[in-house]
């Protein structure tokens, strides 16, 4: 993995994209250019009193430029979605491993606040010259709003689950699986625990390879404090106790690797 | 203009280390910061086996600080030696280990381990709120701070620091016991215990329920500490606790510390420890000081 900077970033703009969905694209210095689906940043707050980063997925790289699509969910995020073009945030990255693409066909599959990094993968993906298969599944699952399907819909079938059953399967993402018939050799997952616990569960019973990118709690981003661990079958490089970092061998995990 | 500072023999190009946990052995960190330009570096706390620490989530963010309640997982001494020791002696910087155990022999095990290592000094950590044997246990009572010390500092060959905690009525109390023990040095304050609700999961933030509190908002408490045992024993203390920047660090220096920790802040900016480094020295420019030792407890 190249390595990570620091930097102080400009927003070139930011979008309401859902009632509490944000698209923010920020100019960078060597952070985009060094990044791959998968990654994800640290971004900092202005405001001294939370010291914390908060951890966010790549949604997309464009040269110098990255995007990140993020939902409110408490002070930091809310500050976040107040920033508009031209304002500046520090931000740390790339960190974390990405995905790694394999030429199998693939399942791309976002819950939530899961589905940005799918955006970057599906786009990777399909301009992979060493990815010979049929452009890639995508299921999404959603509460009841949707967001980022038309635009991931450049790059494979999109298929949707809304818990409400306001668009496409009523219920989950494995429930659309199901019902729209989609079979692949790969499953990339990004989302709720319990949902990707249940993709596991699914991956296994039809011995598809499967990846999982996982969130957790985190502090210093880059594998220093051991905050962010997850229970893990082999034994982790840094601590030898099988807990491996989500945020250094993570947050991309094979299925198998990791207990949920 | 001299920055130099002297822990129990030990010459520090100047006063700026790492806080015990924020830092591990400082792999991650050599990345943002060069390590070279501090003080001492103090690696997380090594146990005589590996642990596996705590259930997630471990932490949880506070107004101006942090609640953790990591667990002190660790590789063990064995891996510790053969991997972070010769990591760290790479650089041009002296290499603190803290030293956690659940028993005293726990304890011995590792200090003995360490003897015949290239590190330079010992902390002895007597005051991790979040293990439920060891740690803060030896911490908290007078007779057994001086018991541990003692024990400990028969068989180290390098100085040893003993690592306050602040969850106690009168910390000068635990300061003259680990004084009276034989420890070269104090290092002063580890986190205070704290808990955090989350409201919408209506549950506790951190699994373990409890966890230390660290960062800015604990400043003012370690700085009176750090004041007050200063007042109370004559070896040099290591003064931590909310340090952001070069600033922060001189009320502690001010108040009795002969060094200085910089933990938490390491995760808001990973290069903190170095611009502590700089911003002490545009402060003894701008004051004309020449040797930062004349800042000890100046503020009397």
């Amino acid at each position: 993995m190249a390595g990570s900077f620091r930097e102080n970033v400009s927003i070139i703009s930011q979008k309401r994209i859902a009632s509490d969905v944000y698209s923010m694209w920020i100019k960078t210095d060597n952070i985009a250019k060094n990044s791959r689906a998968g990654q994800f940043i640290a971004v900092y707050s202005n405001d001294g009193s939370r010291l914390l980063p908060r951890p966010i997925s790549i949604c997309e790289i464009d040269g110098d430029n990255l995007r990140i699509v993020y939902r409110t969910v408490g002070k930091g995020t809310n500050e976040f979605s107040g920033y508009e073009a031209g304002d500046k945030l520090d931000v740390m990255g790339p960190l974390g491993n990405g995905y790694d693409k394999l030429d199998k066909k693939a399942i791309l599959i976002g819950g939530g606040i899961g589905i940005p990094p799918m955006l970057e993968l599906a786009k990777e993906l399909s301009s992979d010259e060493r990815y010979s298969e049929a452009s890639p599944e995508i299921v999404l699952g959603f509460r009841d709003e949707l967001f980022l399907q038309d635009e991931l819909a450049a790059y494979g079938r999109v298929t949707i689950a809304t818990e409400d059953g306001s668009a496409g399967t009523k219920g989950n993402v494995l429930d659309a699986i199901k019902a729209e018939n989609i079979t692949g050799d790969v499953i990339y997952a990004c989302g709720p625990t319990p949902m990707l616990r249940a993709i596991k569960a699914y991956a296994a019973e039809n011995g598809i390879e499967c990846y999982l990118s996982l969130e957790e709690k985190m502090a210093c981003g880059i594998g220093a404090c051991l905050a962010c661990v997850c229970k893990s079958k082999e034994v982790d490089e840094h601590s030898h106790v099988h807990n491996k970092r989500v945020c250094k061998e993570g947050p991309v995990f094979n299925a198998e690797e990791v207990e949920l | 203009m001299n920055t130099k500072v002297n822990l129990a023999g030990v010459e520090l190009k100047n006063p700026v280390m790492t806080a015990s946990g924020t830092f591990g052995s400082g792999m991650e960190y050599s990345e943002f910061v060069d390590l070279n330009k501090l003080g001492a570096v103090v690696t997380k706390g090594v146990a005589n086996v590996p642990w596996p620490g705590n259930p997630t989530p471990r932490i949880a963010e506070t107004y101006g600080g942090m609640i953790n309640a990591v667990g002190l997982q660790n590789p063990g001494i064995e891996v510790f030696a053969k991997r972070d020791i010769p990591f760290l002696r790479q650089y041009d910087t002296k290499i603190i280990v803290n030293v956690c155990g659940k028993s005293e022999e726990d304890y011995i095990d590792v200090v003995e381990r360490l003897a015949d290592e290239p590190v330079d000094m010992l902390e002895i950590n007597i005051s991790c709120p979040n293990v439920k044997e060891g740690g803060i246990a030896f911490g908290q009572d007078p007779k057994a701070v001086e018991k541990i010390t003692a024990a400990v500092k028969k068989r180290a060959k390098q100085p040893v620091i003993m690592k306050l905690s602040p969850n106690v009525t009168d910390i000068t109390e635990m300061a003259r016991a680990a004084e009276a023990g034989g420890a070269d040095v104090l290092s002063l304050i580890n986190t205070l215990t704290g808990m955090k609700i989350d409201i919408n999961r209506r549950t506790f933030a951190v699994a373990n329920k409890t966890g230390g509190l660290s960062g800015p908002a604990i400043r003012p408490v370690a700085v009176r500490m750090v004041y007050q045992t200063a007042n109370a024993v004559k070896i040099p203390i290591i003064g931590m606790g909310g340090i952001t920047c070069a600033d922060d660090a001189l009320e502690f220096i001010l108040a009795g510390a002969t060094a200085v920790s910089v933990g938490t802040a390491n995760f808001h900016n990973p290069k903190t420890t170095q611009e502590v480094v700089e911003g002490i020295e545009n402060y003894m420019k701008k004051y004309g000081v020449d040797d930062i030792n004349s800042l000890i407890g100046a503020v009397r």
